[in-house]
C-alpha cells in the first residue's frame, strides 16, 4: 500500500535512462537530452576534469614551494597558476559541485517528480556552464598571458594589467547566469513538483539544502555579475567607477564582490551540509535528530550569511562601526552551522552505525570542518583577524571549509549515490582506504599552512624566508599523499564502473524515495507518482522492504 | 494501491511534459529579482558616489536634458499599458486587437532607443564619454557620473532589446496561434518583464535627470 514513505513500483522490466529509446541516438541522445538525470552525469562528467586540472596546477603550486627562491618555474608563472588554481576551483568545481550533479541528478527523485521544472533550462544551463570553461581556457592559450589577479580579481590591480583578465572575468559572467538559472529552476521546481503528501517539512533534507542554495544563488549571484560587467568596461572604456586615479573607490569593488562571494561560500557549503543529513541518518539507522532544527538552519544560514561580507575587508580601511558589526554578525553565522553538527553527532547517539565508505567521509568531514569552522573564529574576531589576514591560515582555514567541506562531501555523495547513478558498486574496501589516505594527506598539506599563517608566512608568495622551510616540505609532501589517495579513489571507482556488481535499487537501506526506485532510474523515475505519509527518515518502513527485495 | 493513486493523481503518469502557468510565472519572477539586484549593484554605486560627491553630481546632472528624459518616460508608461491592453484583448480572444497593442508597444520601445541614441549621440558630440577630451576636463565627479550614466541606461537599453525580443516571439506565436486565449502565460511572461524594465527606468529618470 502507498501509506509509507515509499510507494514501491511493481518492478516490471522498465529499461533504466541509459537505455531507453530516445529520440536522438548516440552522442546527440546525451547533448539534446532534457533528462534531469543526464544532465547531472554530463555535469559529473565536465566538472571531474576541470577538478582533476585545477587539482595538477595545485600540485605544481606547492611543488614550487618546496624551497625557498625559484624552484622550477617563474614568479608570473606561479601567479598566473594560483589565480587558475582558484578561478577553476572554486567557479567551476565547488561553487555547481553538488547542486548541479547531485542536485540535479537526485533532487527530482527525493520529491517525486520525473523531472524539473523547467527540463530545457536546464540543458541550458549546462551549456552555459560548458561555454564559461571554455572561455576560460581560451582566455589561457591567447597572447597577452594567463590572468594573474588571483580569483578575487581585485582592483585596481585587474584594471591595469596588461594579462588577459577580461575574458576570464567574462567566463565568470556566464558561468553566474548558469548558476542563477540553475536556482531560479530548483526553486520552482521544488514548490511546484513534489509529490502529494510531500509536505514542507516531509522533504529530505538534502532538498532543504538545495533550497536554501538556490535561494542565494537567485539573490546573490546578480551582484557579481554587474561587478564583472564593470571591471571589463573598466578595462575596455575606462568608465572610472573602480579606477582611483579618475575618482573610483576601489573599496566598492570589495563591497560588491564580497557581497556575492560571500555568501557564494554557503553556495558551496549549505548543499554538502544537506548530503550530510542524508547519509547520517541511513548508516545510523534511525532518523535524524533535530529534523525542524536542521531544515530551518539552512535557512538561518542562507539569511544571516548575506550580511557578513565584510568580515572579507578588516583590513581594508572600513570604519570601526561596520568592522564591529560585520564581526558580530559573522560570530552569529556560527550559531546555525553549530545547530547541525550538534544535531548530526546527536544521530549518531545510540544509533546502529555502519562505516561503510560514504559514511567514513561524512565522519571525516565532521572532524575536518569543525577544525575550519573554528579557525574561522579565530578570523572573525577582529584582533586576531588583523595579525592573521593575508597569511596562510587564510589559506589553512579556507581548504579546510571548502576543500575539507564541500569536497569531502562531494567525494562521499559519489559513494552515497554511486550504485543509483550506474547501477554498479565499487570495491568497498578500496573505498575505505582511499578515504583514510585522502584524510591523512589533507591534514599533512594544510594543517602546517595553520601554524605558517600564524608565524606569518603570507599568501601567494612565490619566496619565503628560511624559517618556514620545513612546513612547507611537510606541506609538499602532504599534497603528494592528497593527490595519489584521490588518484586511488577515482580508480577505484572507475574500476567499479566497469567491472563493479550489480547494485540492488537500494543497497544502504536508505528511506528517501531515491532508494524506491530501479538502480539506474528508468527515464521518468516513477511509473506512478508515489504519495507520501511520513517523515523522509522513517526506517520502520524500510527493515520490511529489504526482506522483500532478498 | 493503483487505484488511491489514480483517484488522488490522475494527471501524473499521462502527460509527462504538463503544462503549469502558475511555475512559468513563478520562474519569471525569480529571473525578476535577479534583474533587480544586477540594476541594485550599480543604485548602490549610484548611492556611494553620490554621497562622496554631491558637487560634481548635481553639476553633470544640469547636463542632461530632462525635457527628452520625461518624454521617454511618457513612452515607456504609455508601452507598459498597451503590453496589458494587448494581454487582457487575447485573452478577449481578440487577436487583432491584441497584435495591434503588442505593435503599439514595439514601436515605443523603439521610439524610446531612437531617443536614447540622439541623447548619446550629442553626448558624445560634445566629448562627453569616457576618456572623451570634454570628460578629462571635468571634475571627478562629473567624471562617476557619466561613468555611471553610461553603464546604466545602457544596460538598461539592453533591457529594452531583449524585451523587444520577447514581445517579438510572442506576437509571432499569437500570429500563429501557439498563444490563445486559454494559454497565455508566456505572453504574461513577457508583459512582465517589460514591466521591470519600465519600472527601472522610473528610478533612473529621477536618479540621473531630476534631482540636480
Amino acid at each position: 500500500m502507498a501509506n509509507g514513505t515509499v510507494a514501491v513500483s511493481d518492478k516490471t522490466a522498465e529499461v533504466d535512462f541509459y537505455h531507453v529509446k530516445t529520440k536522438y541516438k548516440g552522442i546527440l541522445s546525451w547533448l539534446l537530452t532534457t533528462d534531469h538525470k543526464r544532465i547531472g552525469i554530463m555535469y559529473l562528467c565536465s566538472m571531474s576534469l576541470f577538478f582533476l586540472t585545477a587539482m595538477s596546477l595545485g600540485v605544481v603550486m606547492k611543488l614550487e614551494m618546496l624551497s625557498p627562491g625559484s624552484t622550477f618555474i617563474s614568479a608570473q608563472t606561479y601567479n598566473s597558476i594560483f589565480t587558475l588554481h582558484g578561478v577553476i576551483m572554486i567557479f567551476l568545481f565547488i561553487i555547481p559541485g553538488v547542486p548541479a550533479v547531485f542536485g540535479n541528478f537526485i533532487m527530482p527523485i527525493q520529491i517525486g517528480a520525473k523531472d524539473v521544472q523547467f527540463p530545457k533550462l536546464n540543458l541550458l544551463s549546462w551549456y552555459l556552464y560548458i561555454i564559461g570553461g571554455a572561455i576560460a581556457i581560451y582566455s589561457i592559450m591567447r597572447p597577452g598571458g594567463v590572468m594573474d589577479t588571483g580569483w578575487t580579481f581585485y582592483v585596481p590591480y585587474s584594471i591595469r594589467t596588461t594579462t588577459n583578465v577580461s575574458l576570464s572575468v567574462f567566463a565568470a559572467f556566464v558561468l553566474g547566469f548558469s548558476s542563477i538559472l540553475t536556482g531560479l529552476n530548483f526553486v520552482t521546481t521544488i514548490h511546484r513538483l513534489r509529490c502529494p503528501g510531500m509536505t514542507w517539512f516531509r522533504m529530505p533534507l538534502f532538498v532543504w539544502g538545495i533550497y536554501a542554495t538556490a535561494w542565494i544563488q537567485i539573490l546573490a549571484t546578480p551582484v557579481i555579475g554587474i561587478t564583472l560587467v564593470l571591471v571589463i568596461l573598466e578595462r575596455a572604456f575606462g568608465i572610472g567607477v573602480f579606477d582611483p586615479t579618475l575618482g573610483g573607490d576601489p573599496l566598492l569593488y570589495q563591497h560588491l564582490f564580497w557581497i556575492y562571494s560571500h555568501p557564494a561560500v554557503y553556495i558551496m557549503i549549505l548543499p554538502a551540509m544537506g548530503v550530510v543529513s542524508e547519509i547520517i541518518p541511513t548508516f545510523s539507522k534511525k532518523t535524524i535528530f533535530g529534523y525542524v532544527p536542521i531544515a530551518i538552519s539552512s535557512l538561518g544560514i542562507a539569511l544571516v550569511g548575506y550580511l557578513v561580507w565584510g568580515h572579507h575587508m578588516f583590513s581594508s580601511g572600513i570604519s570601526d562601526t561596520s568592522r564591529v558589526i560585520f564581526s558580530l554578525l559573522t560570530f552569529i553565522v556560527a550559531l546555525p552551522s553549530g545547530i547541525k553538527i550538534f544535531n548530526w553527532v546527536a544521530t549518531l547517539y545510540k544509533g546502529s552505525i555502519e562505516v561503510t565508505a560514504p559514511m567514513l567521509y561524512t565522519l571525516l568531514f565532521i572532524f575536518i570542518f569543525s577544525i575550519g569552522g573554528l579557525t574561522g573564529l579565530v578570523l572573525g574576531a577582529l584582533n586576531t583577524d588583523l595579525h592573521l589576514t593575508d597569511t596562510y591560515f587564510v589559506v589553512a582555514h579556507f581548504h579546510y571549509v571548502m576543500f575539507g567541506g564541500m569536497g569531502l562531501i562531494f567525494f562521499a555523495s559519489i559513494h552515497y549515490w554511486f550504485p543509483k547513478f550506474f547501477g554498479k558498486m565499487y570495491n568497498e574496501k578500496m573505498a575505505k582506504v582511499a578515504a583514510y589516505w585522502i584524510a591523512i594527506g589533507f591534514n599533512t598539506l594544510y594543517f602546517p599552512m595553520f601554524i605558517m599563517g600564524y608565524m606569518g608566512m603570507p599568501r601567494r608568495y612565490y619566496d619565503y624566508l628560511p624559517e618556514f622551510t620545513t612546513y612547507h616540505i611537510i606541506s609538499t609532501v602532504g599534497s603528494w599523499i592528497l593527490v595519489s589517495g584521490i588518484l586511488v579513489m577515482t580508480a577505484n571507482l572507475l574500476s567499479g564502473l566497469r567491472n563493479g556488481k550489480k547494485a540492488s535499487d537500494n543497497p544502504w537501506g536508505g528511506t528517501t524515495l531515491e532508494w524506491s526506485v530501479p538502480s539506474p532510474p528508468p527515464l521518468e523515475n516513477f511509473d506512478e507518482i508515489p504519495t507520501v505519509t511520513t517523515g523522509p527518515y522513517d526506517h520502520s518502513h524500510i527493515h520490511g522492504q529489504e526482506e522483500t527485495t532478498k | 494501491m493503483s487505484q488511491t493513486n489514480e483517484n488522488t493523481q490522475p494527471d501524473y503518469h499521462v502527460v509527462h511534459i504538463h503544462r503549469d502557468d502558475f511555475g512559468s510565472k513563478m520562474g519569471l519572477w525569480l529571473f525578476l529579482f535577479t534583474e533587480i539586484l544586477l540594476f541594485g549593484g550599480l543604485f548602490i554605486l549610484y548611492a556611494a558616489y553620490r554621497f562622496i560627491y554631491p558637487d560634481g553630481f548635481a553639476a553633470a546632472a544640469s547636463e542632461l536634458d530632462v525635457l527628452l528624459g520625461a518624454v521617454n518616460t511618457v513612452i515607456l508608461l504609455t508601452s507598459s499599458l498597451t503590453v496589458v491592453l494587448g494581454i487582457v484583448a487575447l485573452q478577449k480572444n481578440n487577436k487583432k486587437l491584441s497584435l495591434f497593442f503588442l505593435w503599439v508597444t514595439v514601436i515605443c520601445g523603439l521610439l524610446f532607443l531612437v531617443n536614447k541614441y540622439f541623447e548619446w549621440g550629442a553626448k558624445f558630440h560634445h566629448g562627453i564619454y569616457p576618456k572623451g577630451p570634454a570628460l578629462q576636463e571635468m571634475s571627478e565627479g562629473e567624471t562617476m557620473y557619466f561613468g555611471l550614466y553610461y553603464v546604466m541606461t545602457g544596460l538598461h537599453a539592453l533591457h529594452i532589446v531583449v524585451g523587444l525580443i520577447f514581445i517579438g516571439v510572442v506576437m509571432w506565436q499569437i500570429k500563429k496561434d501557439v498563444l490563445t486565449s486559454t494559454n497565455f502565460q508566456r505572453m504574461e511572461n513577457a508583459g512582465l518583464y517589460w514591466h521591470l524594465v519600465d519600472i527601472i527606468w522610473i528610478f533612473l529618470f529621477p536618479l540621473l535627470y531630476l534631482i540636480h
